[in-house]
């Protein structure tokens, strides 16, 4: 039956026959009717958060933990700015997200009404797509088509922006799909030719290795499984960016470690004397490709990547191959049929030779417990119970990489390509709504996790027994680490002074506060959060020089790594400089 | 350091948008985004039912970038196809300008020959003026105005190039 609704009356409706289970939002003028209908709905729960940053990162962290479209709903003008960092991070992620945000009445736009902002003119170069909705007529196949594009081809954040009185005005909305025009059609499979192709150039390689990324995730669990079954039967090593891990297991005696600026020396080295490197639904970042005129430059590449604008972006490659991750493997292992792989002992045992180094190494800590074994702590006390991991963006999101093993996907949620401070808890909120019965850790640094602190709140309303495990080591540590390589440890603004006693201010929303101060107290601290059945902050102080190693410093080659040990100049080319 | 600029190729593409407000801005915000060349850009709907526009750009850069350029326009939604006439082989440009020249004798007498000689429309006219309408390529166009500068040149407007492959396909 076609039914005659408000525009806020079709909005709810199509968020539900999405399938969309939360809500995270903040309401404000120019989305009260939304909130009105919201108010008497029961198949949406709405998470009020605390800042729409929050929002936005929390629907980030439901999104990659469920494989689901996290939806966001904010008001106009600041309601719309706040949430942008979220949705920013979501288009460099590519993560599927759908943010409904209001408007001023369309009579009102362009006026400077109160709190009205262009967020569609803001919104156009973070989001894959974006809408402002002048009838309520459109609404439904306009938020239909919004799901289809979040959601498929490579994932990412869509804008709706509705202006109030669109939301008020009425239209007829039928039981079924709207009906419109399908325009969306993004390339899921590679043409046969290039599979066959890609195929005989891994059977041929006498040195190949498997660099994969995020695509792997997004592309869903059966391409995470598909990986392990092509790497299985051509038995290459297997390397991952910050985003792709857990899509290959960490205990798996080909996995080589994350690759790039703090990945292994055996990952990079592997990346750079490969003869036949296959990326999969990775990007070539200038995170993970170091020097480009010294990136890998003895082999055949293969791209497999939904996004035919990331082939050839950085990187040329021999064959590019456009297509969803896991459509690609499944067709890569039926061309593979029952051949052997070539005996790749001598590649191995070179590999094994680089892992020898023992990259991660760290020295002991003096007086100080070493962030480096407080994740390995971490990891190995909460390892049997699958936990989700998310992180802020600094030293603290590197160790974790680094000394927390992953085994499969959607497990690890961090922000990669926009680097955003602040992303953890709100993430780790998502994250636990969406996966009640998990484990969901914020491994964290005392600097970032203040950026989105106020979505402690958020936890304690929604009863989320999430925890945050904070390295405090009284710095902005990456920054602190950058300076000392490049400008002769000049910590200009790096310190992080006046600290709040991160044990009260847990407390005062009602979580557990633990402080962990020594090496001897490390793994009861750890327990002692694992064992509260509730939120839990635990302000673990660790040494406050410590740095990330191995690192390859801006504008070097993967084979000029810095490992712990190593001594630095303290100064660096200005070209090296200028490079993020 | 100085900062290094790289060698750049001329293009002229051709996008088939669906038309809908904002698409333009789209466009033309991933090209400053991306930190690509705009040197000329038209567009206007093309179908029956207005719901389709055809846009022609003219950009520069790297046989990379161009590539790049292409892909990036392919992965906005409202765009359905990019074609880069330059790539694909012959294909004729036309641009279309009005060229206002003022003046009265002997110079008056010159810009109406050379305009007859351009093949130039005369669309506007008083006793001390005229508007000549002129199409053809960009350089056809650019010697022509170089020739009414001398001969009281006041305004000059162009469209743009506007492109389309030769031969019985269509695009």
């Amino acid at each position: 039956m076609s039914e005659e609704r408000s525009g806020a009356a079709i909005l709810v409706e199509c968020l539900a026959r999405q399938g969309v289970e939360f809500v995270f939002g903040y309401p404000g003028g120019a989305v009260l009717p939304i909130y009105d209908e919201l108010f008497s709905d029961t198949r949406i729960r709405h998470i009020l958060v605390r800042h729409e940053a929050g929002a936005a990162h929390a629907a980030e962290g439901y999104a990659r933990s469920t494989g689901k479209p996290g939806v966001v709903l904010v008001t106009s003008g600041p309601g719309a700015t706040n949430a942008i960092t979220g949705i920013a991070d979501a288009y460099m992620d590519s993560i599927p997200m759908v943010v409904i945000t209001g408007q001023v009445p369309t009579p009102l736009i362009g006026t400077d009404a109160f709190q009205e902002a262009d967020t569609v003119g803001l919104t156009r170069h973070c989001t894959k797509h974006n809408y402002l909705v002048k009838d309520p007529e459109d609404l439904a196949a306009t938020i239909e088509e919004a799901f289809e594009i979040a959601t498929t081809g490579r994932p990412g954040p869509v804008v709706i922006d509705i202006p109030k009185n669109v939301q008020i005005a009425t239209a007829l909305q039928g039981d079924g799909p709207a009906p419109r025009k399908k325009r969306y059609q993004p390339r899921m499979i590679g043409a046969p030719e290039e599979i066959a192709e890609a195929v005989e150039m891994i059977a041929q390689a006498e040195r190949p290795i498997f660099y994969t990324g995020g695509g792997v995730i997004n592309s869903g669990p059966k391409a995470t499984e598909l990986l392990r079954q092509l790497q299985s039967i051509t038995g290459a090593p297997t390397t991952s960016t910050l985003m792709g891990l857990g899509a290959f297991a960490a205990d798996h005696p080909d996995w080589l470690g994350m690759l790039g600026m703090h990945g292994t020396f055996e990952a990079n080295m592997a990346m750079n004397q490969c003869d036949v490197m296959v990326c999969i639904g990775a990007r070539f970042d200038d995170r993970v490709t170091g020097r480009l005129d010294a990136f890998s430059p003895g082999s055949k590449k293969i791209h497999i990547d939904i996004d035919r604008s990331s082939i050839n972006k950085i990187v040329p490659v021999d064959l590019g191959i456009v297509g969803d991750c896991g459509a690609v493997l499944e067709q890569m292992i039926a061309c593979w049929g029952d051949r052997k792989c070539r005996d790749l002992g001598e590649w191995k045992a070179r590999i094994a030779g680089w892992r020898a180094r023992d990259s991660l190494a760290y020295p002991p800590g003096k007086d100080a417990i070493m962030p480096q074994l407080a994740v390995e702590r971490l990891f190995a006390l909460t390892r049997q119970r699958d936990p989700i991991i998310t992180t802020e963006v600094g030293q603290h999101q590197m160790w974790a990489a680094q000394y927390f093993g992953f085994m499969g996907p959607n497990k690890w949620l961090t922000s990669g390509g926009l680097g955003t401070m602040g992303y953890g808890l709100p993430a780790a909120i998502g994250a636990q709504l969406g996966n009640p019965d998990s484990l969901v850790i914020d491994i964290a640094g005392e600097a970032s996790i203040q950026m989105n602190i106020q979505e402690l709140g958020t936890a304690s309303q929604f009863r989320l027994p999430v925890k945050v495990f904070i390295l405090n080591n009284e710095y902005m540590g990456m920054v602190r680490q950058w300076q000392e390589l490049t400008y002769e440890s000049r910590y200009s603004n790096s310190y992080s002074d006046s600290l709040p006693d991160f044990v009260k201010l847990a407390e005062s929303y009602g979580w557990k506060g633990i402080r962990i101060t020594d090496e001897a107290g490390l793994d009861a601290g750890i327990q002692a959060m694992l064992d509260h059945d509730g939120p839990v902050m635990v302000d673990c102080q660790v040494s406050k020089d410590a740095n990330c190693f191995p690192m390859i410093p801006s504008g070097a080659a993967h084979t000029d790594m810095l490992l712990y040990g190593d001594l630095v100049g303290g100064t660096m080319e200005d070209e090296a400089k200028a490079l993020v | 350091m100085k900062i290094q600029h790289r060698a750049s190729e001329r293009h002229v593409l051709t996008v088939v948008v669906d038309n809908e407000p904002g698409i333009l801005a789209k466009i033309t915000g991933l090209f400053t985004a991306r930190g690509y060349n705009i040197d000329s850009l038209t567009v206007a709907d093309i179908s029956e039912d207005h719901a389709i526009s055809r846009i022609t750009i003219v950009t520069g850069g790297p046989p990379q970038v161009i590539d790049q350029i292409q892909a990036q326009l392919e992965r906005l939604v409202p765009v359905h196809r990019v074609i880069d006439l330059t790539e694909e082989g012959p294909h004729v440009e036309r641009e279309l300008a009005l060229v206002k020249v003022r003046g009265t004798g002997e110079t008056r007498v010159e810009a109406l020959r050379t305009a007859e000689v351009f093949r130039a429309n005369v669309v506007d006219t008083t006793p001390e003026s005229f508007i000549f309408e002129l199409t053809g390529s960009s350089t056809k166009i650019d010697s022509f105005v170089g020739l009414m500068r001398g001969l009281g040149l006041v305004e000059v407007g162009r469209s743009g190039i506007v492109g389309m492959m030769r031969g019985a396909e269509g695009a």
